[in-house]
């Protein structure tokens, strides 16, 4: 139970899919300049993870690891597929878009007409892949604790959205230099939450561990001890929370 | 006869600058933030990126009249993974290091929208030699930004370039540090290259307000 909550948290807060590895950043920025659209292709994120990883997890651990197709026989146990990782994921990613693609256009043609071209594009988002490709990586061992991280991660997707489309509604109203109208403050607006969101890296780390924000990140940086100053991102976060309450 | 008439080179040169995939057609920003704190890593990453979007386009340049338009992503998809498996045991087999530090971003490159974008705009509507330029071009634009990124990271963030200290010794205080010049530890943290990444956009618009985005 603990290990539930520990990866549920650390996925949304810590290991943030946008803020501290920088995955699905072209939706991000394409569909958040309104709120509502970006709570649809969140909640959209968010379902898809939650249902390619653990099926990613059972194709991992019963087909492509090494060693794993010894539940058919003992001849099959020296075989390695793990090459076919990247093609069946996508596979997989893409068959569960085309059904919540399908299923989305029954029921709420509205969502339908607004998500418009980014739907089909879910299955490009880097969020959905890099969701897989993590569980892999970090060998996550059970599947309740592969479904647990799909969820999570995709939430934190979800909050990432949700806060920086309210930000941009309200943007709209601020006197923007033109150079950085649109593309360039969103690209700044984002860097600062990131640097709000490393706080939350000596959450569940205790005293003496270093922060493990960015330990699968490619980044070979040496890591930042977190500061007692960093006092910006608790505000940036409420901020944000009452930008999105008024809207 | 030169090699390239004029219209060819203009696919190769437009997407450094103007048409940029990163900063104006924002494609693939995903692992241009993520790879760009290592120049091995980035320019591993650049050439990948190059080798995928040059092949991939052509591949679906030849088949673009036997695709059918329903499917075409799936499709799409299959070129790039199989490419990317290419690429990825390319890189285990020769250099393992490397591949380790690139973790899961190689296979990401699945998913750079920068592959799907050019597929979709470029290559299903014109010849192979056409798109393969256009592949070189867009991919060229993407490790231009890449290695910009990171050079000014390194270089401000720890006062090195290529890992060859160029500002002296912060330990000895030689060099500029002598001065009482310190590494900005703001350059290093992964947020900040989004920072950067949004200052060369600033940048880029206020040389060419041709660019501003309408309010």
């Amino acid at each position: 139970m603990l290990e539930h909550l520990e990866l549920f948290f650390k996925s949304i807060f810590i290991d943030n899919m946008v803020f501290a590895v920088f995955l699905g950043m072209c939706s991000y920025l394409a569909v958040s300049k309104k709120v509502a659209t970006a709570v649809g292709l969140g909640a959209a994120v968010i379902f898809v993870l939650a249902v390619t990883v653990p099926l990613n997890w059972l194709l991992d651990q019963y087909l492509l690891q090494p060693g794993a197709l010894s539940w058919l026989g003992e001849e099959y146990a020296s075989y390695d597929l793990s090459f076919l990782s990247f093609i069946l994921f996508i596979a997989t990613i893409a068959t569960m878009v085309q059904l919540v693609e399908i299923v989305v256009e029954k029921f709420s043609p509205s969502l339908y007409n607004s998500l418009g071209i980014f739907l089909p594009l879910i299955a490009v988002n880097c969020a959905i892949l890099g969701g897989s490709l993590f569980m892999q990586a970090r060998e996550i061992p059970s599947l309740g604790l592969a479904f647990n991280y799909g969820l999570s991660s995709g939430i934190g997707w979800f909050l990432a959205i949700l806060a920086i489309a309210a930000i941009r509604e309200k943007i709209r109203y601020s006197a923007v230099p033109a150079p950085r109208r649109g593309l360039g403050i969103t690209f700044i607006i984002t860097g600062l939450m990131g640097i709000g969101f490393q706080s939350f890296g000596g959450m569940l780390t205790g005293d003496n561990e270093p922060p493990t924000v960015t330990e699968e990140v490619v980044e070979a940086v040496e890591m930042e001890p977190i500061k007692e100053d960093t006092k910006d991102p608790k505000e940036t976060e409420e901020s944000t929370e009452v930008i999105a309450g008024i809207d | 006869m030169p090699l390239l008439s004029k219209k060819e080179s203009k696919l190769i040169l437009d997407p450094l600058a103007d048409n940029n995939p990163i900063t104006i057609q924002v494609l693939g920003i995903c692992s241009a933030l993520a790879i760009t704190a290592e120049l091995k890593a980035s320019v591993v990453m650049a050439v990948s990126v190059l080798f995928v979007l040059g092949m991939g386009n052509v591949v679906i340049s030849l088949m673009r009249n036997i695709i059918p338009s329903k499917i075409r992503i799936i499709v799409q998809l299959v070129v790039v993974a199989t490419l990317v498996i290419v690429v990825d045991q390319t890189l285990k087999a020769f250099a393992y290091e490397l591949s380790k530090t690139l973790s899961v971003f190689v296979g990401l490159i699945i998913t750079n929208c920068i592959i799907m974008g050019r597929f979709e705009a470029f290559a299903l509507g014109n010849g192979p030699w056409r798109s393969f330029l256009d592949g070189i071009g867009n991919a060229l634009g993407y490790g231009v930004i890449l290695i910009i990124v990171r050079f000014f990271r390194e270089l401000l963030g720890s006062g090195t370039l290529f890992g060859i200290p160029v500002l002296g010794d912060p330990i000895a205080k030689t060099g500029l540090y002598a001065f009482g010049y310190e590494n900005n530890g703001f350059m290093i943290i992964p947020p900040a290259a989004l920072i950067v990444v949004g200052i060369l956009i600033w940048i880029q618009r206020a040389k060419n307000p041709s660019l501003v985005e309408e309010a």
